[in-house]
């Protein structure tokens, strides 16, 4: 969609709401660039929704600064904010036909008739529900309900969308199908996306930046593949993707686990709490050999195989590490020199790979 | 095409008349358990309206014929009683929803457990026999009731107010006595209204108010309308507080038919103006379906 509108950065300082004793938002500040795709990614109750529903306006704030394009909205009611919004129980009303659906903000905005009729069209279009304007709500599936409600959060060209989970109740299929379609919308659409999600392969597909929120803080905010392969902590290493973890002792920068000391090319982050080394399981390798001097040697007995369809999941026991989860592919090349169940293994780490994080951060 | 022939060539099929056979026995207990249901409805509903209506087609001599509603027709008391019927179960059912709505809506903004205690002071006197409460209100109402008697003292009247025996203290006790059948669906409706649709229009650029007006009352309206329904016919056909706090100055229909059979014993008249008032309840449900247009709002 064409759109006059530019998409607006917002600048989130010091946000702070308790409910009771709890903190939701613990002094939190944030900046969110023009046109960003950023997810707010955490477990529930971590404070992410709360957080979106204070950029809403649904949620009154204890303290704090909240702006968008310069401007301070902290104090301004919802409907005076502009956005584009996106519920997670997608939120149409079902005495309206589709098309009445997406019209709404328009109508709401004093949009004539014939301009709303072509403009919902075009929305709906964009979303590929083209036609089906004159559907009841009840005759569409869960797929379509989510486009529907897209197409009305973005209708009348807001520079800011906020998503609350809008794919969690789909299945999985479609939820990956739209991951995609969404990404590809918002790269279509001027607006600034502010999307809050507890499905971590969700923030990775979709996401510009993710904000890994704990605690009612933001624990750590990067790209996803700086999120993924250098975590601040073991939260975040724990949170995003597949891991195990075994604790190493730390030094003057030099990390050991047992007695041997882990070569690591990744700076090693400064926090509370003791340090763990994280190994991701598609990141080890399968040596036929012994373990060349470059990389950790991470080596031990084939505790057991499973076989999980398309990769193979090894169960290594290590003597100091405990039980190291391997992955390889299930194809030919991942099974080639694969030792069966008792037999020894060899698997290295490599130093860019290897990264070792505090329980927490600073 | 039997189910045999529709598998036909696949081979036998196992075990096909004990499934058929079972499915038989399972629909005949479900009607088994509906029957005592279904046979008392008929026994102690239909029967008796049947066998009542029947009688208002007989005349005092017994035979024949439509005299009873010729009658209703032609007199001027009986038409008089149907427009009194009607003008007070309007007003009756206006005021509860005046009152009723604004009620409900406070009670779905208030947490639950607040609201579970605030829905008893609706329940329990919906508990309490009617009759109780219309005394209970006889003795708030008359000229030197509770009421009067404090607003005298305070010197906001120099004289007691006409509160019972007539046409305002019949509407303050059917009021009293409706309320709840207004609240109880109503409540129920809005209860189950997303909180986060009205979030969505609020956030899409609707302010508060209009999202009420845009939103939540559309929604609303199923549950409003049950309420209307319920309190219209039911005053319609009401006899016990119009009786005592009208104070024999209000003529509504059951009190008419009443003084038909008690005074006339004319049982032929009564039935007729029985039928031609569950005639006009009917025709008031099929009438205010019509215009809320709700079979489109009770789709979900």
């Amino acid at each position: 969609m064409s759109s006059n509108a530019q998409s607006l950065p917002i600048d989130i300082s010091n946000l702070c709401k308790a409910y009771g004793s709890v903190k939701a938002l613990d002094d939190v500040s944030l900046n969110i660039a023009a046109g960003e795709f950023l997810t707010l990614l955490g477990p529930s109750g971590s404070g992410k929704t709360t957080l979106l529903m204070a950029l809403a306006g649904f949620v009154r704030p204890d303290g704090g600064s909240l702006k968008f394009g310069g401007r301070e909205m902290i104090a301004t009611p919802p409907h005076k904010r502009g956005l584009g919004m996106v519920f997670q129980s997608y939120a149409l009303f079902p005495f309206m036909t589709v098309a009445e659906n997406v019209a709404y903000p328009l109508k709401i905005r004093g949009v004539s008739k014939s301009d709303q009729k072509t403009q919902a069209e075009r929305a709906l279009d964009t979303v590929q529900l083209g036609g089906y304007g004159d559907r009841r709500i009840t005759q569409l599936s869960g797929g379509q309900r989510q486009r529907v409600a897209l197409a009305r959060a973005m209708v009348f060209e807001p520079q800011i969308i906020l998503m609350d989970e809008p794919l969690s109740a789909l299945d999985k299929k479609l939820r990956e199908h739209m991951q995609i379609e969404l990404k590809a919308l918002h790269e279509k659409l001027d607006a600034t996306v502010v999307y809050v999600t507890h499905d971590q392969r969700e923030a990775l597909t979709m996401s510009d930046r993710i904000a890994v929120v704990n605690h009612g803080r933001i624990e750590q905010i990067e790209t996803p593949e700086r999120l993924y392969r250098q975590p601040h902590s073991f939260f975040v290493a724990d949170f995003i993707g597949e891991s195990i973890s075994a604790p190493v002792n730390v030094a003057n920068d030099r990390a050991q686990l047992g007695e041997r000391v882990l070569k690591s090319d990744l700076p090693i982050a400064q926090g509370r709490g003791g340090h763990r080394l994280v190994i991701r399981p598609e990141l080890l390798e399968v040596t036929a050999g012994a373990v060349p001097e470059t990389a950790n040697d991470l080596s031990g007995r084939v505790k057991d195989i499973i076989y999980q369809g398309d990769s193979v999941l090894v169960i290594v026991q290590h003597d100091s590490a405990g039980e190291i989860n391997l992955r390889v592919p299930s194809n030919r090349a991942g099974q080639t020199g694969l030792p069966s169940k008792g037999e020894q293994i060899g698997l290295a780490l490599h130093p860019e790979d290897t990264i070792i994080v505090p329980e927490h951060v600073a | 095409m039997s189910i045999a022939e529709a598998y036909e060539g696949a081979g036998t099929l196992q075990n096909a008349s004990t499934l058929k056979s079972e499915e038989r026995r399972e629909s005949l207990t479900f009607l088994g358990l509906s029957m005592p249901a279904v046979v008392t409805i008929l026994i102690v509903v239909f029967l008796p309206i049947f066998w009542l209506s029947s009688l208002s087609f007989y005349n005092a001599a017994g035979e024949l014929s439509l005299e009873n509603y010729a009658r209703i027709f032609e007199s001027a008391l009986y038409r008089r009683t149907f427009v009194v019927t009607f003008q007070i179960s309007i007003v009756v059912t206006v005021i509860c929803v005046l009152l009723g709505y604004p009620l409900c809506y406070w009670l779905t903004r208030m947490p639950d457990k607040i609201a579970a205690i605030l829905m008893v002071f609706v329940l329990v006197p919906f508990w309490t026999s009617v009759l109780v409460r219309t005394y209970a209100w006889l003795v708030l109402l008359q000229r030197n009731g509770i009421i009067n008697s404090s607003l005298m003292s305070l010197g906001i009247i120099d004289e007691p107010l006409q509160l019972a025996h007539n046409l305002t203290g019949s509407i303050i006790g059917m009021v009293h006595i409706m309320l709840p059948f207004l609240v109880l669906p109503l409540y129920a409706t809005m209860r189950n209204i997303d909180g986060d649709l009205v979030r969505a229009a609020v956030g899409l650029g609707s302010s508060p108010r209009g999202a009420f007006w845009r939103v939540f009352f559309p929604m609303s309206l199923p549950g409003l309308f049950a309420g209307i329904v319920l309190v219209f016919i039911l005053s319609l056909g009401f006899f016990v507080t119009p009786a005592l706090l009208g104070g024999g100055r209000v003529q509504m229909l059951a009190q008419r038919i009443e003084s038909t059979i008690t005074v006339y014993s004319n049982w032929g008249a009564a039935s007729a103006l029985g039928v031609v008032l569950l005639l006009l309840a009917l025709a008031m449900i099929w009438l205010m379906n019509r215009v809320f247009g709700l079979d489109k709002l009770f789709m979900r």
